[in-house]
């Protein structure tokens, strides 16, 4: 067994690549990963609103087809949005990639055990929603593997991602108002569009 | 639906959220929403999704607007509880949201399970932020919705319409 994931070295890896993807990032943890990396407004990070990631992420990959949308989410907060799986295979949109950053545990709220540490496999369960690509993540071979995938395969695309259950750090905006992240996140992708 | 008076406002109602340039619907299917549902699944140049829960249509809703989309929920009374926390989402970032809610548990209503919801429906919504127009009288149902829009996507609102069992007939069991 090769050594687990960081789920640091994993965010950044799969966001180095970027260009001028959108990305979604869920309650609590991976919004912390994604901010360490830097402040960039095509970030929608999320402090609140559990379950709802992958589905803002179908929003947006419906309205803006030409980018790559990437929801980048803890298994947690994917687990409150199972159904959200279901929808998005219905939809079917190909730009748009859910990432779960899967540490088997409710971090934020004590380490508890979470389903996916008992076993239940989110991929296997995109994969019957009709993901176009499903995979679980172990190995840094693997992880290479998708970065070359993310930005160009046809999606919609659904990785979990198995990292080292340990915590992550606190990692905050310079604000957590939602109006000036959401503000500031339709002037970039907008410009003068976001004030219709 | 009642038998006497086929409804013409899904129609006119369909024209006017195509008027507003609302591009994503999600929706919870309900009996009352079953025209306009056909309606924007028939226009491929919509984005018409069924959701399996009505949160994800907050969801939806939100992500549409980061991306320059506007969007409808349509939803029954019963999955407003279904949407309690989620509606912190539009609220905080104050990102415009309409519902469309078609109820139940109220006028003639023949299931007492339905009640419960269908008379707190709009107190959690009100809990949460959400400002809530009633309509009773079919005539005035596209006139409100228009005002909503407004308010939604001019003002920035969360905004429900509640379509009254008085419109949309009481739901019967035959």
């Amino acid at each position: 067994m090769s050594t687990p994931l960081d789920r640091r070295v994993v965010t950044e890896r799969l966001l180095r690549g970027r260009g001028d993807a959108l990305v979604v990032a869920g309650l609590g943890s991976t919004s912390y990963d994604v901010l360490k990396l830097g402040d960039n407004p095509l970030d929608f990070t999320l402090f609140g609103a559990m379950g709802a990631a992958a589905m803002i992420g179908l929003g947006l990959a419906k309205a803006q087809p030409s980018r790559r949308v990437v929801v980048i989410t803890g298994d947690g907060e994917m687990l409150m949005g199972l159904g959200s799986l279901a929808t998005i295979g219905v939809a079917q949109p190909s730009n748009l990639a859910i990432v779960v950053i899967d540490n088997g545990l409710f971090a934020e709220t004590g380490m508890q055990r979470a389903h996916t540490g008992y076993g239940i496999d989110l991929a296997v369960m995109a994969q019957g929603a009709r993901f176009a690509s499903t995979e679980t993540i172990l190995t840094d071979e693997q992880l290479r593997a998708f970065e070359m995938r993310l930005y160009s395969a046809p999606g919609p695309l659904f990785a979990a991602v198995k990292v080292a259950p340990v915590p992550t750090t606190l990692t905050l905006p310079k604000t957590m108002d939602g109006t000036q992240l959401r503000g500031r996140f339709r002037q970039a992708l907008l410009g003068e569009r976001a004030y219709d | 639906m009642s038998d006497s008076a086929p409804a013409a406002w899904p129609d006119e109602l369909y024209r006017v959220l195509l008027d507003a340039n609302i591009r994503q619907i999600g929706y919870v299917p309900d009996a009352g929403h079953r025209r306009l549902i056909e309606l924007c699944h028939a226009n491929s140049s919509l984005t018409t999704l069924p959701l399996t829960t009505e949160e994800e249509g907050i969801g939806l809703s939100v992500g549409a607007y980061l991306g320059g989309q506007r969007s409808v929920l349509l939803l029954q009374s019963s999955g407003v509880g279904n949407t309690i926390n989620l509606l912190s989402l539009p609220v905080e970032c104050r990102i415009p949201l309409l519902m469309l809610v078609t109820m139940r548990g109220e006028w003639g209503e023949f299931v007492p399970w339905q009640v419960w919801m269908g008379q707190g429906t709009q107190a959690a919504l009100e809990a949460m932020g959400v400002l809530v127009y009633r309509v009773d009288d079919r005539e005035q149902v596209v006139e409100t919705v228009r005002a909503c829009l407004a308010l939604a996507y001019n003002a920035g609102r969360q905004v429900a319409v509640l379509i009254g069992q008085r419109v949309i007939g009481t739901k019967q069991f035959r």
